[in-house]
């Protein structure tokens, strides 16, 4: 604002009586900072990419119904979020309320940055922890204390093209990973060399991640200390990865290089896609008329019936370190009002992480939402430890080097194992010394 | 107040700019690199670890780090010879009075320089598409199997080479061309008398009075080119099977990715040391030619 006007100044010829006026405007403005709390509250919110863009208009009616506090949106660019995060953290300038995708809680919480919400909540008219669907709340929970309120879910599902799965024999999805792979078989015959049967994008850890999910053990093991990429459970699930490659039935291609994913699910290039809530959008506006009732989203298939997907989504979060930590938890229940949650649905069609707001029509009636609707029950929160994205991106690596043909699975898992346990060793570190003062002080 | 002294106070500006904004930092990157400075440290100081040489001795034990190094001097050990021959030939041609619409040409060439970076990858990323691809439309015109350019581990250096020097070869013509036509004319009517070939006329009369420009273009080349790193960025995120993970790409994932800043700092260094040693060596081996 004020360096707004010190260059409009400037653009004039600064002259003497400009500039007294700029500084008396800039005194003005520090005192009135000094004073935010007499008066008018300043809440600093920042939402990311798409989110951020609607975020002014959904809020316009908290700030009608509250005129005591002034709600300042900021929007990151998606591709910079974590950056700017991170650097406004090491800069003190951190805002009051954020969106936080829930894989980041962990380490922000580490951070020491995040005000523990519990006792909000408890207390909250507006918020009921017993609505959320349950797995998604506890994603956000760092030893037992909730840093993070789901403002929308994500999670990870098939979408298929129905028509092709028709003409292999099929009329119903797959709901185990046995009929799943009948289906990629015969749809790859039906298709012959030109075409695949599903596109796992190798740029992305999700597929893999939720293939590792859908088994009963851990990702990582004591407590987040070391990588458990050895056990037989996540070497099923990278054999079961591994085996839609040799076969034929997954291109060994990244999201890049097909271009244009849309245009290719249209052609048949493949049938089977695993990917998030927002693809709806796009599946509808970017497929033609003619397509559209030749494509359906069903959820999961597991190793031995219906299986989990991932707990993705964003939080709310207020920071620590804010001044009105009041009006921002107050704007943080206004955004998580069954009301506000449906008006976010129209506006970008991210999912409501309640329960009630799942019975708003547009999402009742949308027979795409359905199977996120019934995957949301059945989800799994991937290992809540700060590195777990450096992790994640070396089991991508990983799980690339054996589509590749480049490492046998038990290279790639000892392998794995191995990086896991020295990017963990500062947490153990960390742990160790936590446990060591624990004890001395007791 | 005697010359020395005021000469000092001349040079001053300068010497506080510099040791503000350039060798403070490098000190203090110099101070990091020693340390295991990350996430946990930037929220309590406690969390720091002193750890010595242990970032370098790490790094020079890390499979990846032999990986990116060998992945950029691949990227300069092709890209920095193609990229001067491209260049010089282009200026050859357009310098050349056989050439028409000269300098419709020189703005051409010129252009791949000033587009941005991130637009031109849209472009070739079509260009390099494994079924719609131009590239392989020329290829299968020739009777050639198509390449997957960006997908085979083994062709995507190659096509991240073929678009740096797309995208830098305007840069270089441009100062070849000066030089080119700063030759005195007379040179070649000389040599012309003497009965030159055309060949003979470039091998010994264009190519040594190059010579000492031909040396700055390619160390120019060579500093920027083992900085890799905006090209695979937007092409590839270093992959596939990170082929073409590059050194500084793989200081950027390591410092602002996941805020190792220790390691991050001490491959940067490691960096400086190579990017030292090898420019020295091409400075010597300059010096030995130009004056012999």
């Amino acid at each position: 604002m004020q360096q707004h006007r010190s260059t409009e100044a400037s653009g004039r010829g600064i002259t003497r009586r400009t500039v007294i006026a700029g500084i008396a405007g800039a005194t003005v403005t520090l005192i009135g900072c000094g004073n935010a709390r007499s008066g008018r509250q300043r809440v600093r919110f920042w939402a990311v990419g798409r989110e951020g863009e609607v975020a002014t208009q959904l809020i316009q009616g908290f700030v009608t119904a509250h005129p005591d506090i002034e709600v300042e949106v900021q929007r990151l660019p998606f591709t910079a979020a974590h950056e700017k995060l991170l650097t406004a953290y090491a800069g003190d300038t951190l805002p009051d309320l954020c969106q936080l995708g829930n894989t980041w809680v962990p380490e922000f919480a580490a951070l020491n940055a995040l005000e523990p919400l519990d006792a909000r909540v408890a207390a909250s008219g507006a918020v009921d922890a017993s609505d959320y669907f349950a797995e998604f709340l506890n994603s956000n929970r760092v030893d037992a204390a909730l840093y993070g309120l789901p403002w929308y879910v994500d999670t990870r599902l098939l979408y298929y093209r129905r028509d092709l799965l028709q003409q292999a024999g099929f009329d119903a999805p797959p709901t185990s990973w046995a009929e799943w792979e009948a289906m990629l078989g015969a749809i790859k015959k039906l298709g012959g060399n030109d075409k695949f049967s599903v596109l796992l994008p190798i740029n992305e850890f999700e597929p893999l991640l939720v293939m590792a999910l859908q088994q009963p053990s851990e990702v990582l093991r004591d407590s987040g200390r070391w990588g458990n990429f050895r056990s037989d459970d996540f070497k099923r699930a990278m054999n079961f990865y591994k085996g839609i490659f040799d076969r034929g039935w997954a291109p060994r291609a990244t999201n890049t290089q097909i271009s244009n994913v849309w245009d290719e699910f249209g052609k048949g290039y493949f049938s089977f896609y695993i990917s998030g809530p927002w693809n709806i959008a796009e599946f509808k506006s970017r497929l033609p008329a003619n397509l559209q009732d030749a494509w359906m989203t069903a959820p999961m298939p597991g190793p031995n019936g219906p299986g989990v997907s991932s707990a993705g989504g964003s939080s709310l979060v207020v920071f620590r370190s804010s001044p009105v930590k009041d009006a921002a938890w107050q704007l943080a229940e206004y955004l998580s009002l069954p009301q506000t949650q449906s008006h976010f649905y129209d506006l970008t069609g991210n999912m409501p992480p309640r329960r009630s707001s799942w019975k708003i029509p547009a999402l009742v009636q949308s027979s795409y939402a359905r199977a996120f609707h019934e995957q949301l029950d059945r989800v799994r929160s991937p290992p809540k430890v700060p590195e777990w994205e450096r992790i994640a991106t070396e089991m991508r690596l990983a799980g690339e080097r054996v589509v590749q043909g480049a490492q046998t699975v038990d290279e790639a898992v000892a392998d794995l194992d191995r990086k896991t346990d020295a990017i963990l060793e500062k947490r153990r570190w960390m742990l160790d010394r936590a446990a060591h003062a624990g004890k001395g002080a007791a | 107040m005697n010359v020395r002294k005021a000469g000092w106070w001349f040079v001053a500006p300068a010497v506080i700019v510099l040791g503000v904004f350039f060798f403070l930092p490098v000190l203090a990157a110099l101070a990091m690199s020693l340390t295991d400075f990350d996430l946990y440290a930037l929220s309590d100081s406690a969390n720091l670890r002193f750890v010595g040489l242990q970032n370098y001795g790490r790094l020079l034990t890390e499979p990846l780090f032999w990986k990116a190094l060998g992945n950029t001097l691949y990227f300069v050990a092709l890209g920095v010879p193609l990229s001067i021959c491209a260049s010089l030939g282009s200026a050859l041609l357009v310098n050349s009075k056989l050439a028409r619409f000269r300098n419709v040409f020189r703005t051409i060439f010129f252009a791949p320089v000033v587009t941005t970076l991130v637009a031109v990858a849209v472009v070739w990323r079509y260009i390099f598409h494994t079924r719609y691809g131009f590239l392989n439309y020329g290829l299968s015109e020739l009777g050639l199997a198509p390449i997957d350019w960006m997908g085979d581990p083994h062709w995507a250096m190659p096509a991240i080479v073929i678009l740096a020097v797309w995208k830098n070869f305007g840069y270089n013509m441009i100062i070849l061309l000066a030089a080119l036509q700063s030759i005195p004319e007379d040179l070649y009517e000389a040599a012309r008398i003497d009965g030159a070939s055309g060949w003979q006329l470039f091998r010994h009369v264009t190519l040594p009075s190059l010579a000492p420009v031909l040396m700055l273009v390619s160390i120019l080349t060579m500093t920027g080119y083992f900085q890799l790193f905006a090209e695979p960025y937007v092409m590839t995120e270093g992959g596939p099977l990170q082929s073409t993970l590059s050194v500084l790409y793989f200081m950027y994932e390591e410092g602002f990715k996941w805020w190792s800043l220790g390691r991050a700092s001490a491959v940067a260094f490691l960096l400086f040391v190579l990017m030292f040693a090898v420019t020295a060596l091409q400075l010597r081996m300059g010096r030995r030619e130009v004056s012999a």
